[in-house]
């Protein structure tokens, strides 16, 4: 057993895990996290993206003792308060998904990608950056869409309607 | 996944002295390999030693040609550089098709090299640079260092702090994914430099990368993919499994070779 502390969405935790508790069991059993899935639990599907120190990872391939002193955010801590992000409402507004249960971590992905991209995303960039986030539903078509409508809320350009 | 204790390592002598206490211990780095075949039970060290917090192994040093890589500089870092794009164009591209951008953000150069996955991109672009991996205790040719799969020139205990290549003339990486997982089921990069052309193999060979010396001379004597013309390699040597038969790899070792070559010609 090992002591962790994390700062997840802004409040700082701790806890006593076991050293070979992955990050995302962390997150949602100890922590009741249940917005970052686990999919394929093979490091392919990316339901679990995190950002660990502002960067977007899955959080099925790390253990929490590995995460320990980091910074953590999930789909939960996106938006501060009870409205969305301008990405989650670009994903209600186009539809990005069907079932919903890749969604937390296609978006968590999305947000990562804009911050890699300062100069703007194109639909080439945002198919290739989808790599590690599968969809089994949508095809993909309505997922795109919301990431570049997302982005471009991002860098303030458009309003989303987050109705 | 079975039970492992974590220790994590402030410097490269607390490494060193957590691995000699451990019963059957491994490092890690990013861990994009090492926790999803622990998960899978194929790999149970008693000890996990945690590199990756270690000051002084990250980053990409620039002089003149001479191009030093810091074991803990990961994936996105490399596929971020504009320096490393303009040093050697074809390690940048192939930094930026390992894995997916989620895997680039913690996977490492050092990781891999140690490692050795006869999928992994970096052992073929190493070999083909001729490049030197410096480790704690010393510094080896790519050549002499990867040994066999997953299998290197590494002792017990020894960390691999960086790799260092002479920036090439010319070079080019092509592979062939696979369909599903995209790792490479035949990568091949040439480099062309004052010691002449290198072609390294990866994802093929039945014993980890390994150079293609007939293609090395013929490319030596006329550097495009024309000079490939005619040029076959036996499969006795190729891996074979469900995705690709020992045929089918060896004709695509001669097919990525010439696209890395018409890659490198063109840039």
């Amino acid at each position: 057993m090992s002591d962790v502390s994390m700062v997840v969405n802004g409040r700082k935790v701790t806890g006593n895990v076991e050293d070979r508790t992955l990050l995302v069991q962390y997150l949602r059993e100890n922590l009741g996290l249940t917005g970052t899935h686990v999919g394929c639990d093979t490091s392919q599907c990316g339901a679990c993206v995190v950002h660990l120190d502002g960067k977007a990872i899955k959080s099925c391939s790390i253990l929490a003792v590995q995460a320990s002193g980091s910074e953590v955010t999930t789909i939960e801590g996106l938006a501060p308060d009870a409205d969305l992000h301008p990405m989650q409402a670009a994903f209600k507004e186009h539809h990005g998904l069907q079932c919903g249960f890749c969604t937390p971590g296609m978006i968590m992905t999305a947000v990562d990608m804009v911050r890699r991209h300062p100069g703007g995303l194109d639909e080439k960039t945002v198919r290739n950056d989808l790599e590690g986030n599968i969809c089994r539903c949508t095809g993909y078509h309505n997922i795109v869409k919301s990431v570049l409508a997302g982005a471009e809320a991002m860098s303030g350009k458009t309003e989303t309607k987050a109705a | 996944m079975y039970q492992t204790t974590y220790h994590r390592a402030s410097s490269l002598e607390d490494a060193a002295k957590l691995h000699a206490g451990g019963d059957d211990p491994k490092f890690v780095a990013g861990g994009m390999t090492l926790i999803p075949a622990m998960k899978t039970r194929l790999s149970a060290p008693s000890d996990l030693i945690d590199l990756r917090h270690i000051d002084g192994m990250k980053g990409i040093r620039i002089s003149g040609q001479q191009v030093e890589i810091g074991a803990l500089t990961t994936h996105a870092d490399l596929a971020q550089s504009k320096e490393l794009e303009k040093a050697c164009h074809s390690l940048h591209y192939m930094a930026n098709h390992v894995g997916d951008p989620l895997v680039r953000h913690l996977g490492t150069m050092g990781g891999c090299v140690a490692n050795n996955d006869p999928a992994q991109d970096y052992p073929a672009a190493l070999l083909a640079l001729d490049a030197t991996i410096i480790t704690t205790s010393r510094e080896m040719k790519a050549d002499d260092f990867f040994t066999g799969l997953f299998e290197t020139a590494l002792e017990e205990g020894e960390i691999v702090k960086a790799v260092r290549f002479t920036a090439p003339d010319q070079c080019g990486y092509e592979k062939f994914r696979n369909p599903a997982s995209r790792y490479a089921m035949t990568g091949v990069f040439v480099a062309k430099g004052a010691g002449g052309v290198r072609v390294a193999v990866t994802g093929a060979g039945d014993n980890g990368v390994y150079r293609e010396t007939e293609m090395e001379e013929k490319l030596a004597a006329n550097f495009s993919a024309d000079a490939l013309e005619g040029v076959t390699v036996s499969p006795s040597n190729m891996m074979s499994d469900i995705h690709a038969s020992a045929e089918y790899r060896a004709n695509l070792v001669v097919v990525m070779a010439k696209r890395a070559v018409a890659k490198a010609a063109g840039h």
